[in-house]
């Protein structure tokens, strides 16, 4: 019998190396495995990257995160909201690696990730300082700029529903970067609201499929707090 | 405004909000940047059924919720609570910029630093230096969208133009901006430069040249 669940966040995170590569789903609060992403202090792992839409909020998820010094590099499309001083102070203090991703090129970096396509070329950021150096080709009389695919070793994912195969459902906006990032991790890692009988989720109505999906702790935390 | 005078007024962030929206027809798929262009939905009466877009993976939103109805899930892409309306749907964010980059959208409305009389934008940035950078959706979409509207006001607080013969701002996107309304105009970007469409009651070409540093044309 396939059963995803483990009983913990220390049992979901195990075996994360120093120096992994993290893709977190999320779009500020919102659909973000704050668990998950806490939980990876505890872990020890060290000199991580992590990639994310956003660089945490207040003292919490990713921000508690960069605050214990775990992270080496952030890939981001956002770094700078409200609240985002722990990101602020560490980049300002030369600690923290950044590298600026205009945010619908990080979605496909990492869909190409999991979908297999090592790079691909976009129209996204022709003729600004996020394609210096880039290697860049005339296709259909228009500029393009070359991207690789962004794999992660491990993608932590925030779901509203899973069964025990880690199929998954989604809650409005929390859907977000998360179906994303399941693809593009080798070890992906969901936590979930809610548990899902197997076969109570209508086929028709499942975003992710278990088969992009490894470990699911059970975590019905509530609602994201903006 | 550097030198307002009695015989013009300059629009408020609403009204430049409401100008913008008398131009949106039914049915055009819509994408509203952060500030002014946010204000647009409020100005579309919810029968003229257009369609807006938030990077975030929402297609059909809604008036902003009373405090009441509020779901702490549903946010767009300047993190504010926002309703999604009947046949609105959610989509994950490759999918999302999909619609973007695919040229999907009739329209996307930015704000920005300036606009070149080329069409370049520069909306993310305002220095080479900038200690924490932030450039999120606005590059996919100033590409991506079939028509680039921009929304700002015509200068700087210090009355420095915004209406450049070409950006010293880091760029957004180079030739993608078809429209501009500022707080004083109405002008498309063509292959002539900066043409003025519709100006504030009591301003005149002269008057509103004085205050931007590309050329200007008349509508005809």
């Amino acid at each position: 019998m396939i059963n995803k669940f483990v009983a913990s966040v220390v049992d979901a995170l195990h075996g994360i190396e120093d120096g992994s590569t993290i893709l977190l789903g999320g779009f500020g609060a919102v659909g973000q495995a704050t668990h998950l992403i806490e939980g990876l202090i505890e872990t020890g792992a060290k000199d991580l990257t992590v990639v994310a839409n956003n660089a945490g909020y207040g003292r919490v998820g990713l921000a508690r995160l960069l605050e214990a010094g775990r992270v080496r590099k952030l890939i981001c499309s956002f770094p700078r909201i409200a609240g985002s001083t722990i990101f602020e102070s560490l980049y300002r203090a030369g600690r923290l690696e950044l590298e600026l991703v205009p945010q619908g090129t990080l979605a496909e970096r990492m869909r190409a990730a999991g979908a297999g396509v090592p790079a691909f070329f976009t129209p996204t950021g022709v003729g600004t300082r996020l394609a210096e150096g880039k290697e860049t080709r005339e296709i259909g009389g228009r500029t393009h700029v070359l991207e690789y695919a962004l794999p992660g070793d491990v993608a932590l994912v925030e779901a509203w529903q899973a069964d025990r195969w880690g199929n998954l459902r989604y809650r409005a906006a929390g859907r977000n970067f998360n179906p994303v990032v399941a693809m593009a991790g080798r070890l992906t890692i969901v936590q979930t609201q809610h548990i899902a009988k197997l076969g109570e989720l209508d086929p028709e109505t499942v975003v992710t499929p278990g088969i992009f999906v490894d470990r699911v702790v059970h975590l019905p935390h509530g609602d994201p707090v903006l | 405004m550097s030198r307002p005078t009695a015989s013009w007024t300059p629009l408020s962030r609403t009204e430049m909000a409401a100008r913008i929206a008398r131009d949106i027809p039914e049915g055009w798929y819509v994408n509203l940047g952060i500030g002014v262009p946010t204000l647009v939905a409020d100005h579309v009466p919810v029968e003229r059924e257009v369609i807006f877009h938030a990077e975030n993976g929402i297609l059909g939103i809604g008036p902003a919720p009373d405090a009441a109805h509020v779901d702490p899930w549903l946010i767009n892409a300047g993190k504010q609570y926002v309703t999604l309306r009947a046949g609105g749907s959610y989509i994950h964010h490759a999918d999302s910029f999909g619609v973007i980059r695919g040229g999907h959208l009739d329209l996307c409305v930015l704000g920005a630093y300036e606009v070149a009389e080329t069409g370049d934008i520069a909306n993310w940035a305002t220095s080479e230096n900038d200690m924490a950078p932030a450039v999120g959706g606005a590059m996919d979409l100033a590409v991506g969208a079939r028509r680039l509207w921009v929304a700002m006001e015509h200068t700087t607080k210090e009355g420095r133009p915004r209406l450049v013969r070409a950006c010293s701002y880091p760029l957004t996107a180079i030739g993608a901006v078809a429209r501009v309304y500022t707080n004083l105009a109405v002008l498309d970007v063509t292959p002539e430069g900066f043409r003025v469409l519709d100006m504030v009651p009591g301003l005149t070409l002269d008057d509103l040249q004085e205050l931007t540093e590309a050329t200007l044309s008349p509508a005809s």
